[in-house]
């Protein structure tokens, strides 16, 4: 698998010029300005069409977990790994003892629920569901009407009524939808 | 001819009889309409009326030229003036009606006027654009026209011939799709594009010819008169599709990019094809029609086959060079510059049938070299004048084939052959089936990405016949084809069954496709996430990158950068008078952001459901409705990553205000954060930069880097004296950056985790390269079109800086006014 790989910096001498890390990795190249060796949020804030993407900021931040400050090629590989189209017969095939592939379901739906809770401490706040409304509507629904959406949003999905969403109840309330396609980008197979 | 006094008053006073009697009715109905509560019947009714007014209008004068035809039967048809001396002994007429000087003019421009309302009306009813493709509405309109001009028992219609037809409507229809399409996936797809319109044109044309032959030999259908060519020539005019219109049906969709640029590429390349062999095997019809055809000459038409289209692009591409290179020097006449841009495409088009080479390759390729360098070197205005004319040009090109088409349809001149008809029905759909999967399959073996069968399923079942295949039957020469009729009569009903049957249900077909479970009804829940997964996606995606064969392109990229476009494009001079016109500019459309309330929280509109819900409290299920509208109205779009294209309109700038929004939102959020009191490495107070937006071209904003030399300049521009600026003097750095034309700062700034953690800035400065002339000037001046900004096209390394350094000036902006409402007492404002 190519996430073993991902271990050497260094252009892989005998892999084949069509395989999706090696693009990475150039990708990774071309937006390391500098050539640090590293990307840091500047070089991925300069991706223009992030910008004006409302959750350009929060994307940004989800490839520097725990406060880091650069991102080398493994870690860039890491978590574009969670995009990747899910085979079927992965699941199939799969040994129990391994960890879980970063593609999976599970894994792809805890990277979501990264980009809402922001505190990490395993629950969104209705606080932070409010906020992350507010980065996707426009600017002419009022206050009160976002409060209400989001009231509405907990309350859909809290089941133990404590006000937040933990991820086992964002899981359940997602169990209907396709997240393996919505979450998957076709390039990265 | 003159119709003295009496008729024309009489004919004067009918009209405006008629007139307060329609604008009477209207204001009757349009009562009625909302007294009944139908709202959306009212935006129908008034354009119903203009309509038939129009119509009217339409059949009165053609009425009124029998009525003259008939009553001055006995005059000699005289010139206007000479008629004037003749009867020099009559009274001087004071209101006079001639209208066979206008007439041919008068009724086009009536047919156009008629076809843009009825596009108007088209739009007004919001799901119907979806629903149908526009060629649907401009047949409609077409039947209508005829359908009067054969009423009223019009005697000289306007009608197309080959020259028209050939000269003046095709060359527009054909130069905005070249102009238009994609070019980096384009070249991208571009084996797969030659294989499959070059070869499927031929197997359909050839297949649907030869089935039709052995048809024809039957003879218990009577057609056995119809010879093997003249069958041949059927097929290659009956397999000229026009895709196209039916994209706009699917569009939200969210059809993959090479499967949008199969059906742009054959759309572009089929009409050239099929007027080549068209016209190859009418020549062999005119040398053939006593002989039998030699081999020598089926291989001396695949020789000129080919001859033909790679002369074409050959030809195509010298004119592009050759009005690239006229537009570098163009600064100072900036008016003239549509004009070379449209009269070098003719040209290549003219020039390369004069030789009997492929015109609409010629223009196709003209337009495609053309268009990347052009775009460089031209004004804004000028810019959108080009995109605007030719849109106008090809719409209304368009809708006058479609309108001659729509009058021979209602008319005497038919010849119906059931068995021929069906049969070309059915072999259309047969062989395009076959040239589909067969093609698909082998060019499947080659590409990275290969194409799945719903993709195929799309592009066959996309196979709608326009305006092209009606123009080519037309225009058969009756002495050459003694059934023209009957072969008119198939056309047009193949390109109906197309249209009205295949393009209403593409658009249910390729949902279906889509297996999207749209059916139930999602959750408030449902709807955000599904949103932000979205989002999550494209942004996702933006950090991928494009990613291409970029071996090929890399070399060409670096050729272009090296070479072509030190000669094509302008020397970059920002003179700091166009950099403040600049200025002014945006600072204009600050204010006016302001005044209409963008960035003021307190502009929000009142609302309607003053209720807040607390707690578990249950919601009732309009209120569950009404917050799932204004989800569904405000949420923001996701950005479109694959292309957009609509024939018939140019895209509507919706996601502009868009990206304005989040971007100040993001500026706001960080000046917030930065007034905390952060300090930068550098010393400056915070918040002491000013950069600006520049104009926003479909969604991607770009600001302008500043020029450190002119940055005085904004503090004596008298129109912002109440709104203080602050001014960045990066002096101490910049040493030698006035001395550099296209040094950019960027000055990115980041927002500020939550947390605490401890921030940074980055200040890194890009120098610029001699390669990145062009760009830097682009930037700096122009918005981008939308294609440009998109792609990120280089991979090298040198490359990127010229994208990210774009990106970087791009986003990293601040907007001024917006200071005078969060910061008004900061002591920092009152630094100059």
């Amino acid at each position: 698998m190519w996430l073993s790989s991902k271990k050497q910096t260094k252009k892989p001498p005998n892999v084949q010029p069509e395989t999706s890390l090696l693009r990475l990795y150039h990708r990774f190249r071309a937006l390391d300005r500098n050539k640090k060796g590293y990307l840091s949020r500047v070089d991925l804030q300069q991706i223009g069409a992030l910008a004006v993407n409302p959750l350009g900021e929060r994307i940004i931040d989800s490839f520097f977990p725990d406060g880091n400050l650069r991102v080398d090629f493994p870690g860039f590989v890491r978590v574009l790994a969670h995009f990747r189209p899910v085979d079927d017969d992965d699941s199939g095939m799969r040994d129990p003892k391994q960890p879980e592939p970063l593609n999976s379901r599970m894994n792809k739906l805890r990277f979501v629920f990264q980009l809402y809770d922001l505190d990490r401490d395993g629950k969104i706040s209705r606080h932070e569901m409010l906020q992350v409304l507010r980065l996707m509507v426009g600017v002419q629904v009022t206050e009160e009407q976002l409060e209400s959406i989001t009231d509405r949003t907990v309350q859909e999905a809290d089941e133990d009524g404590d006000g937040a969403v933990s991820f086992l109840e964002f899981t359940k309330s997602l169990e209907k939808m396709d997240i393996e396609q919505k979450m998957s980008i076709r390039i990265l197979k | 001819m003159y119709i003295t006094f009496d008729p024309g008053r009489r004919l004067c006073a009918l009209e405006t009889l008629l007139e307060a009697d329609v604008w009477h009715t209207i204001a009757h109905g349009v009562g009625e309409a909302h007294s009944m509560g139908f709202p959306m019947l009212v935006p129908f009714s008034p354009w119903c009326w203009l309509l038939l007014l129009v119509v009217l209008k339409c059949s009165e004068a053609s009425s009124d030229l029998n009525k003259s035809t008939n009553s001055t039967a006995q005059h000699e048809p005289n010139v206007r003036f000479a008629a004037a001396s003749s009867e020099a002994d009559e009274k001087i007429s004071v209101f006079a009606l001639d209208y066979d000087y206008v007439q041919i003019p008068y009724e086009v421009t009536l047919w156009i006027l008629l076809a843009s309302l009825a596009k108007i009306g088209f739009h007004l009813y919001h799901r119907l654009p979806g629903l149908m493709p526009e060629s649907c509405l401009l047949i409609i309109v077409g039947a209508l026209v005829g359908a009067i001009i054969f009423g009223t028992d019009h005697k000289s219609p306007p009608v197309m011939d080959s020259s028209i037809y050939f000269l003046y409507l095709l060359p527009p229809i054909v130069l905005e799709g070249g102009y238009f399409m994609p070019t980096r996936p384009f070249f991208e797809n571009i084996g797969s594009i030659l294989w499959w319109a070059g070869l499927g044109a031929l197997i359909n044309a050839f297949g649907i010819g030869l089935s039709l032959y052995l048809i024809c030999q039957i003879k218990a259908f009577g057609l056995t008169d119809v010879n093997l060519l003249q069958n041949l020539l059927f097929g290659s005019l009956i397999s000229a599709v026009d895709p196209v219109a039916v994209l706009a049906v699917f569009e939200e969709a969210r059809v993959n990019e090479p499967l949008y640029m199969m059906i742009f590429g054959e759309a572009l390349l089929n009409d050239g094809i099929s007027v080549v062999l068209y016209n190859i095997l009418i020549a062999f019809t005119k040398m053939h029609k006593f002989e039998d055809i030699e081999p020598v000459d089926i291989l001396a038409g695949c020789a000129r086959f080919i001859i033909v289209g790679v002369g074409g692009v050959f030809f195509g591409i010298i004119f592009g060079f050759i009005s690239a290179f006229i537009t570098r020097f163009t600064q100072n006449i900036s008016a003239i510059e549509p004009l070379i841009v449209f009269m070098f495409s003719y040209l290549s088009y003219l020039a390369a049938e004069t030789l009997y080479l492929s015109g609409i390759l010629a223009i196709t390729a003209c337009a495609v070299t053309m268009k990347k360098y052009v775009e460089e070197n031209v004004s804004q205005t000028s810019y959108t004048t080009i995109k605007y004319f030719m849109k106008m040009l090809s719409s209304v090109s368009e809708t006058l084939i479609f309108i001659f088409m729509g009058v021979s349809t209602i008319g005497k001149n038919h010849e119906w052959n059931w068995a021929f008809i069906c049969f070309t029905l059915v072999f259309c759909q047969i062989w395009r089936a076959i040239s589909v999967f067969a093609l698909f399959y082998v060019s499947n073996q080659f590409r990275t990405f290969p194409f799945s069968i719903k993709d195929q399923c799309i592009i066959f079942y996309s196979g709608v016949r326009g305006a092209g295949s009606f123009s080519l039957a037309f225009l058969l020469p009756l002495s050459l084809f003694p059934r023209k009729k009957m072969f008119v009569t198939a056309t047009l009903v193949v390109i109906y069954f197309t249209v009205f049957i295949q393009g209403i249900t593409i658009g249910p077909l390729v949902r279906y496709l889509d297996v999207r479970k749209t059916n139930k009804k999602e959750s408030i829940n449902e709807e955000l996430h599904i949103r932000l997964m979205d989002h999550l996606k494209a942004g996702i995606e933006d950090v991928c990158g494009q990613w291409s064969h970029y071996q090929v392109r890399d070399k060409f990229k670096k050729f272009d950068h090296r070479y072509l476009r030190k000669i094509l494009t302008r020397k970059n001079q920002p003179k700091s008078s166009i950099v403040s016109l600049y200025k002014k500019l945006e600072m204009k459309q600050a204010i006016e952001m302001v005044e209409t309330g963008i960035l003021s929280s307190t502009a929000f509109s009142v609302p309607h459901q003053a209720q807040r819900i607390h707690g578990t409290k249950r919601l009732s299920p309009e209120d569950v409705e009404s917050m799932r509208d204004i989800l569904t109205h405000n949420m923001y779009q996701v950005r479109q990553r694959t292309l957009s294209y609509n024939k018939y309109n140019l895209k509507p700038q919706t996601s502009e205000k868009q990206a304005k929004e989040i971007l100040i939102r993001r500026q706001n959020t960080l000046r917030e954060s930065m007034r905390k009191g952060h300090s930068l490495p550098w010393g400056k107070p915070a918040g002491t930069k000013n950069i600006r937006y520049l104009s926003f071209p479909y969604g991607h904003p770009q600001p302008i880097r500043r020029d450190p030399k002119v940055a005085d300049f904004t503090g004596d521009d008298s129109s912002d004296s109440e709104l203080p600026s602050i001014m960045f003097k990066p002096y101490p750095r910049t040493g030698t950056l006035q001395e550099r034309r296209l040094t950019q700062e960027i000055i990115p700034m980041k927002s500020f985790p939550r947390g605490g953690k401890p921030c940074h800035f980055g200040y890194p400065r890009n120098t610029s390269q001699e390669e990145h002339v062009g760009a830097g000037r682009r930037e700096a001046l122009r918005p981008k079109p939308l294609f440009h900004a998109v792609d990120e096209e280089f991979e090298s390394g040198e490359e990127s800086e010229e994208e990210a350094s774009a990106g970087g000036s791009r986003w990293s902006a601040e907007h001024r006014p917006s200071k005078q409402y969060h910061r008004s007492h900061s002591p920092l404002l009152q630094r100059k």
